[in-house]
């Protein structure tokens, strides 16, 4: 479909909307080729025309990779396709006539910045509270100097493939970030790197995680559906399993 | 080197009651105290199965009954069972209500509810577990409450049960009901859609998540989750259907 008729449900907020609202547009001449936000863009360029404020949205690579956009589309974090980030959300999987909802991530740790824009500091917080490890700078080492098994290893990108972007939380009904957690938890406690600070990160990683009043996982596995990355609730487990031997087993106490 | 010690371990004060608060722990009272009463149910099953297991006026049920209520170690497990109840109960109620502000004041116009886990009665944990505890505390004043404060039972006449009461008369009383066995009935429904998500998700919460083992964990609460309610649910049909002369 070259020229497609869309009507638009997008949530306002900032501005003339001090307390948010949705704001009907129409839109025709959507091409099936366009991503989402290409299709956001043509919007935004004819409000621009009509001297109106545009609608703004987050988006940086609009490669899949960088986790900026954050659109909930019809309901679903990152639009109705799994696996795939609202800027890879092609405009061939809706039809001419369809009207589509189009709201921020809902989260009281997301605080609306604009329009559909969120503050994910949040999430900032709590890798900086023990999401890294700690090296002295200077010369990379050989990589080979330190081994680690291929599955292991395998199974430690699977859980660093996550981008950050905070679907999990949006599409939690619980509004948990544990997915977030378990991904970044999982991802250096299963690399020999990581597993020299990983009693203390597990324990301040969780205790940022409440702090910033993000809700309590009940194993919906909502995350898993919504993650664009697929990444799996098994870390959510890991990450529970390392939470217990830690705070049970180990002398670490998170300040 | 005093300080750096300090430092590196934190404060050792109330590590604890801080594990037990934080949203890891505050999820594993809710699943331990779900697997203590995922195994009270199956004990509670099989001693009601003498309601109808013999037809024998209630002998067996009431000797049954006998027991359970002089036995000490299962008078010291029951105080514990509805310390769990409560524990469960009230630990779900903060819980949600916690989930519930963590979403923020402005709800979603449009929300999709899709689960990688395939099961939707995850979402309706709470909902679910409200019906429940009314159902319990419904049955318990029927049940519990009539046994044991009420006047109107009559005694339980067999050689060396001096002084218990007829608990099955009561049971079969009730069951004439049809109204009452409908709402036995619903319950277990709602009981075994709250198992259908709780059991495999006890064991998620304690980190027991294991190629090996969670398919195997999953069909047990799939099995259980159907098989204990319909186990239930069997006696008061069975106990009304044998009142009208059906069975």
């Amino acid at each position: 479909m070259e020229n497609m008729k869309l009507k638009l449900r997008i949530w306002r907020q900032g501005g003339k909307f001090p307390q948010g609202k949705f704001v009907d547009y129409e839109l025709d001449g959507v091409n099936d080729h366009m991503s989402f936000l290409e299709m956001l863009d043509v919007l935004n360029e004819k409000l621009i025309n009509k001297k109106e404020d545009p609608i703004a949205f987050e988006h940086d690579c609009r490669e899949g990779i960088c986790g900026t956009c954050s659109l909930v589309i019809n309901g679903y974090p990152h639009g109705p396709m799994q696996q795939t980030t609202a800027c890879q959300l092609h405009m061939r999987h809706f039809r001419d006539g369809d009207t589509i909802t189009i709201e921020p991530w809902r989260s009281r740790a997301f605080p609306i910045v604009k329009d559909l824009v969120v503050n994910r500091d949040s999430f900032d917080r709590i890798i900086q509270a023990g999401g890294f490890i700690s090296v002295d700078t200077g010369q990379a080492q050989d990589g080979n100097a330190i081994p680690i098994e291929k599955d292991q290893a395998s199974h430690a990108f699977d859980a660093a493939t996550c981008i950050g972007c905070g679907a999990c939380v949006a599409a939690c009904p619980n509004a948990s970030a544990m997915l977030f957690v378990g991904a970044k938890v999982s991802h250096l406690a299963q690399v020999p790197q990581g597993k020299v600070e990983a009693d203390s990160r597990v324990q301040r990683m969780i205790a940022q995680h409440d702090a910033e009043g993000f809700g309590r996982c009940s194993n919906i596995t909502a995350c898993e559906a919504e993650c664009p990355k697929g990444i799996s609730v098994e870390h959510i487990a890991r990450l529970n399993r390392q939470y217990i031997a830690s705070t049970l087993g180990s002398e670490k106490v998170a300040n | 080197m005093a300080t750096s010690t300090a430092k590196r371990t934190g404060s050792r004060v109330g590590w604890f009651g801080k594990f037990l608060t934080s949203s890891i722990g505050q999820k594993i009272i809710m699943s331990l105290t779900g697997l203590f009463l995922i195994t009270f149910l199956v004990v509670h099953l099989i001693g009601n199965l003498q309601l109808i297991m013999s037809n024998d006026d209630g002998y067996a049920f009431n000797s049954y009954a006998y027991f359970m209520t002089n036995n000490p170690v299962i008078k010291t497990t029951s105080i514990l069972l509805y310390a769990f109840i409560v524990l469960h109960a009230i630990q779900g109620i903060l819980l949600w209500s916690k989930n519930r502000k963590a979403r923020g004041e402005q709800r979603y116009a449009v929300k999709v509810d899709r689960t990688a886990g395939g099961s939707k009665s995850s979402i309706y944990m709470g909902s679910l577990g409200m019906v429940i505890l009314a159902f319990i505390i419904v049955h318990m004043v029927q049940f519990w409450g009539q046994m044991h404060f009420s006047e109107s039972i009559g005694p339980f006449e067999a050689e060396g049960y001096e002084g218990a009461k007829d608990l099955y008369a009561l049971v079969a009383a009730t069951y004439e009901n049809i109204g009452m066995v409908i709402f036995y009935v619903v319950a277990m429904i709602f009981i075994a859609f709250h198992l259908w998500h709780g059991f495999q998700s006890a064991f998620q919460t304690l980190g027991l998540n294991h190629k090996k083992y969670t398919p195997l964990i999953k069909a047990v609460g799939y099995v259980y989750s159907v098989l204990v309610p319909l186990g239930f649910a069997v006696i008061p049909i069975v106990m009304y259907l044998r009142h009208q002369g059906v069975l």
